[in-house]
């Protein structure tokens, strides 16, 4: 138990971590932000904007949220299967969304608007794929997941790690949120 | 062939004088450590006993020899500047302006990232168990993998020595738009990048295992409050780590992905902004020159306490003032630019905010004079270091808050003014701090203590020649001298203050010698320089009360704190501490950091020369092994009361 | 007190004593010191107020500690050695006072300085003061006269007591704009446009030249600047009209080409707007052409 214990740390860790993460994001919103207007007479965030698209995005992370959540009371519950069952909709919800946005950016490339257009596509591209590239890291980490609660039952690492990685999870939905904010609504609507 | 080898063609490989002379000492090198470690057959004992080792004073030890040897390269390149600058009257000298910019640009980015914060780094890993009564960091193996990335971007920055190209020539901080692709088409930039983002990302890791360690493994009874102050600062310098090292990843990967993949954050052209490029850069840039500052100040108070036999004075006031000085340094960075025309209200709020530092910085100065009011001081190397500090940093002091003020600073910008004030900081503050640092602990990480006379030598003629060297630079200065000059007219009269300066550097080469030879010459006679007490110096904390060197896992019994100064106190209450074993975990040496680092390596090697079926490999590498990682559940070992018994008997 | 301190010491005083000479007695030509114009006289005298105003704070706190540590050292065995003072919250509340009054004062220094001495501001003065456009090349320096319609590269000439008003951009990477006897410097950055103000009291060749590090050429990217008499300065915009040179858009295409450590050239006249041309390029697409359009 002492043991186990000591294994708590690892919240503290990870909680900094998540915090250097997000000053990642804040760099990026930042240059956002200032190159938001610089489009060098290229496409404008109000031309990209497409409201059900976005919506649909949204609603997704944020089932794949809500899934999330279920799967580690599941697995507090100790029940496997069904902890399984959840995590892997998290992974799917993930790929979904991985799948919408992988089309919209080709959709905007094959349209001649690349990120090397001006400076508002490069903000805008690098925005949003870092965000992907989370949810990819993401979507990964659950497979592995999976494979070690299939192998080895829902063992006290495993639910810690299930709890690693709902605040991951969440935190990239937060992080959506502001996009969602920032980018589409705000430039695309005000 | 672009396939296989990318942009790492024939014409690419070294074909200078300066690039293939260092290729063949780097390949002799190399064949040589390689002869020598099979003729003694000893790969198995580096490996096994070192490299793969996760005990943080090895590793802080493996942090010193390699910060040792980019010490080593980084004073070669200012060797190299002054002596070019001395030529450097009438367009003579004996380098291009090119080159001359490659070595300015490679002196910043190794002083400043491996070797200033390679032996900060070596100092916490070894201190700051010992200091706060824990026998390993919270992560060992977080630990060990920023160590190796770190050591993976120190090779990596070395590396065009050996593969040729070119090195960057924009200055440390590689300002945009000219380290942009436009104006710096070459591999150099590319090498900035990678060494800087693979060993970054290894600081922000130690940043992170550290705050977890001192905030979570302290001994019993020893509160935020009763730690010492090394420990403190290197808290609040860690803090600082993980609040702008992501700055500087960012930062970093943006001016990549203009110039990997032609988008335009940073450039002049497409809307690109150069000026975010300089804010976001500062934001690091000056955060990051108290990372390695605020440390420093730990190690002062740590020896003046111990060498005037005395009580910190002020202990509060040293927390507060330490945690201050942390703090507002994240909100003082456009003082660097200034000249950029941000209009006089922004200037002197910035401005303001930057003297603002000097109030805790002040306070420092009053806690240490009334340290050694009514103390008994003893003057050992370690203490020689804090006065020569005191009188150096007192002048950076005065003349950053000069610079501070900015229609002064109009005139100061980008002098040589400014170069000799950081550099009165950076050698007399941080460097300073960490030979005091070095010459006080040295007996705890040997149980060998240091030759004193040897050490007073080079402490002398390190401060003579330290205000040789850079005197010159205030004074040149002060003519309107700016920096990064190869040549000038001679009718500007700056040659002899130059060769002045030069002299300087070779006192101070002269003093580097003597504190090699001090680690010999103590080392060879190790008989005579034994310390056997494991407490030399009479020492107020923890780390004193464990024998020299500590055994592996630093204190048989966790030792149970009640008071500031921890040791200090159980000495005068003559307690023991007493001796019954228990059974505990320690963590088993891992190869996985090494493995990860090797493929990071790699990794930025590739991305620099654009040979991306190498580069996508080594990703795969990388992940593959932290999935491995996770699959590996066995991590520690349990250590038996018995067996912590025999080895203390052995002692 | 031990003998090789002594001497250790004594050298280190020998080091001060050799700055403070060359200093004095030398001829040195030190730009700061001794500045040919208002802007930088006021930066010197503001510069010397502050280090005036730390040398209060510092000679004091500096002295007592070398004082304590020679008071207090082991060999004296008569000094009074208390290991477990504490000090009063009073005491340290001093601490943290004195030097936050001295800094409150060079603060309000600094917001007064820093305002007066913006260099944006106009200089007064009841001459009309000469405009300069400065555009930083890949290595040189242009100057345009738009009163004048005349250009130079690395050279430029301005009546002395008069108002100098300069508009700075860049056509290269970023670099910054010093004259170090006349005024502080300021950068030079591509598709803005920044400003300085100036005034020579004597006449005489001022150096002027690169501050930020901007490849190659960066160490030849110096020009002179020339302040002399009303008389002789219009003697001087008659001579460059007279030159045969002129800075049309094939010409300037030419110059914009990097090159290092050009020499001195007159352009009797040069294309209209290309100042903002320059700065357009950088703004929209097409950005030359949309200026010529206007």
């Amino acid at each position: 138990m002492h043991k186990e214990e000591s294994k708590e740390k690892v919240f503290l860790g990870f909680w900094i971590y998540m915090m250097t993460d997000l000053l990642m994001f804040a760099v990026l919103f930042a240059t956002y932000a200032v190159l938001k207007n610089s489009t060098y007479g290229g496409i404008t965030i109000r031309e990209i904007f497409d409201p059900p698209f976005v919506l649909v995005e949204t609603l997704i992370l944020l089932t794949s949220s809500f899934v999330c959540g279920l799967a580690l009371l599941f697995a507090k519950a100790m029940d496997q299967k069904k902890t399984i069952y959840f995590l892997a909709a998290t992974a799917l919800l993930g790929v979904a969304f991985l799948g919408m946005e992988i089309y919209e950016f080709s959709h905007l490339l094959s349209e001649g608007n690349s990120y090397t257009q001006s400076a508002f596509l490069s903000a805008f591209f690098t925005l949003l794929s870092f965000h992907g590239f989370h949810i990819l890291v993401g979507t990964v980490w659950i497979t592995i997941l999976l494979v070690h609660i299939a192998m080895r039952g829902l063992l006290p690492s495993n639910i810690r790690k299930i709890r690693l990685l709902g605040i991951f999870w969440h935190f990239l939905d937060v992080v959506w949120i502001f996009i969602f904010t920032i980018v589409y609504l705000l430039g695309g609507i005000l | 062939m672009e396939f296989l080898f990318g942009r790492l063609t024939l014409g690419a490989l070294p074909h200078e004088w300066f690039t293939i002379g260092g290729t063949v000492f780097m390949t002799l090198a190399m064949i040589g450590v390689v002869a020598f470690l099979t003729r003694m057959k000893l790969w198995k004992w580096l490996w096994h006993d070192w490299l793969t080792s996760i005990d943080p004073k090895k590793i802080g030890i493996m942090y010193f020899i390699v910060a040792a040897l980019m010490l080593v390269r980084g004073g070669l390149d200012a060797g190299m500047i002054w002596l070019q600058q001395v030529m450097g009257a009438s367009s003579g000298g004996y380098l291009s302006a090119q080159h001359f910019q490659e070595i300015f640009t490679a002196h910043g980015v190794i002083m400043v990232f491996f070797v200033t914060m390679g032996f900060l780094f070596g100092f916490m890993n070894y201190i700051i168990p010992l200091q706060i009564g824990a026998r390993d960091l919270a992560s060992p193996f977080l630990n060990t993998l920023g160590f190796w990335l770190y050591v993976a971007g120190a090779i990596l920055i070395n590396m065009f020595f050996v593969f040729g190209g070119e090195f960057a020539a924009a200055g440390w901080l590689s300002i945009a738009p000219l380290s942009g692709l436009e104006y710096s088409p070459g591999v150099g930039m590319d090498y900035w990048i990678w060494s800087l983002q693979i060993s970054g990302i290894g600081t922000t890791l130690g940043g992170i295992n550290f705050i977890m360690t001192i905030l979570k493994m302290r001994a019993p009874g020893m509160t935020l409050m009763r730690m010492p102050i090394f420990t403190w600062a290197s808290l609040c310098s860690m803090v600082m780590v993980v609040i702008v090292f992501p700055l500087l990843t960012a930062t970093v990967a943006l001016l990549n992905l203009d110039r990997l993949l032609g988008m335009h954050f940073f450039t002049t052209t497409a809307g690109g902004n150069a000026m975010m490029y300089t804010n976001l850069i500062w934001m690091w840039g000056h955060p990051e020159v108290y990372i390695l500052m605020i440390p420093a100040l730990g190690v002062y108070s740590e020896v003046v306490a111990t060498f005037s036999g005395k009580r910190l004075a002020g202990y509060t006031s040293t927390v507060i003032a330490l945690n201050a000085i942390a703090i507002i340094s994240l909100f003082v960075w456009l003082h660097h630019f200034f000249t950029m025309g941000s209009g006089a209200n922004v200037n002197a709020v910035f401005g303001i905010s930057t003297m603002i530092i000097a109030i805790p910085t002040a306070v420092q100065l009053f806690n240490w004079v009334f340290t050694m009011r009514k103390g008994r001081i003893r003057f050992d190397t370690p203490m020689l270091w804090f006065l020569g500090f005191v009188f150096t940093f007192s002048v950076g002091g005065m003349t950053g808050v000069l610079l501070a003020v900015p229609p002064a600073d109009f005139q100061l910008h980008n002098s040589l003014f400014l170069v000799a004030h950081f550099h009165t900081m950076v050698i007399g503050g941080a460097l300073f701090g960490i030979f005091a640092g070095f010459s006080y602990w040295f007996p705890k990480f040997t149980g060998i203590k240091l030759n004193e006379r040897l050490g007073k030598y080079a402490f002398w003629f390190w401060i003579i020649g330290f205000w040789v060297s850079f005197g010159p630079l205030y004074i040149l200065g002060l003519m309107g001298a700016p920096r990064r000059l190869e040549r000038y007219d001679s009718v500007t009269g700056w040659q002899p203050l130059f060769v002045v300066s030069l002299i300087g550097f070779g006192i101070i080469c002269i003093g580097t010698a003597f504190l090699v030879a001090q680690i010999i010459v103590s080392i060879k006679n190790r008989k005579k320089y034994a310390d056997l007490t494991g407490d030399p110096w009479d020492g107020r904390t923890l780390e004193w009360s464990t024998s020299s060197p500590p055994p592996f896992y630093n204190f048989a019994v966790i030792p149970e704190v009640k008071n500031r100064d921890a040791f200090w106190e159980m000495k005068k209450e003559g307690k023991r501490i007493k001796s019954k074993y228990e059974d505990f975990e320690m963590p088993k040496g891992t190869a996985t950091g090494i493995y990860i680092a090797i493929f990071a390596f790699f990794f930025g090697f590739a991305m620099i020369w654009h040979i991306f079926w190498l580069a996508i490999a080594c990703a795969l590498g990388i992940v593959a092994f932290i999935i491995f990682r996770t699959f590996y559940e066995n991590t520690e070992y349990e250590m038996k009361a018995a067996e912590v018994e025999k080895v203390e008997r052995m002692r | 007190m031990n003998i090789k301190i002594k001497i250790g010491l004594a050298l280190l005083f020998f080091v001060e004593l050799f700055y403070f000479g060359l200093i004095f007695l030398s001829d040195l030509n030190f730009q700061l010191l001794n500045p040919q114009g208002s802007i930088a006289r006021q930066q010197r005298d503001l510069g010397m107020l502050v280090i005036g105003i730390l040398l209060v704070v510092a000679i004091p706190l500096i002295g007592a500690m070398y004082w304590f540590a020679y008071k207090y050292r082991a060999g004296n065995k008569k000094a009074i050695y208390k290991p477990d003072t504490r000090h009063s919250k009073f005491t340290e509340l001093v601490w943290w006072l004195i030097p936050a009054v001295f800094i409150f004062i060079l603060a309000i220094i600094t917001w007064n300085k820093t305002h007066a001495l913006d260099p944006y501001k106009p200089l007064e003065s009841s001459v009309p003061p000469v405009r300069i456009q400065a555009i930083a090349l890949n290595w040189k320096w242009l100057f345009l006269y738009p009163d004048y319609n005349i250009a130079t590269v690395n050279f430029i000439q301005f009546p002395q007591d008069t108002p100098v008003n300069f508009e700075i951009t860049a056509d290269a990477p970023m670099n910054s704009f010093w004259i170090p006897a006349l005024s502080g410097q300021i950068y030079a950055m591509s598709g803005m446009s920044t400003k300085l103000h100036l005034i020579a009291d004597n006449t005489g060749d001022y150096r002027g030249q690169a501050g930020e590090i901007n490849g190659r050429g960066f160490s030849g990217m110096k020009f002179i600047a020339r302040a002399s008499s009303r008389e002789e300065f219009e003697n001087w915009v008659g001579e460059v009209r007279r030159s045969l040179k002129t800075l049309d858009e094939n010409e300037y295409s030419t110059l914009s080409k990097p090159s290092e450590n050009n020499s001195v050239t007159h352009y009797s006249s040069y294309e209209q707007n290309l100042y903002n041309k320059i700065m357009m390029k950088y703004v929209v697409p097409d950005g030359e052409k949309k200026m010529e359009e206007m």
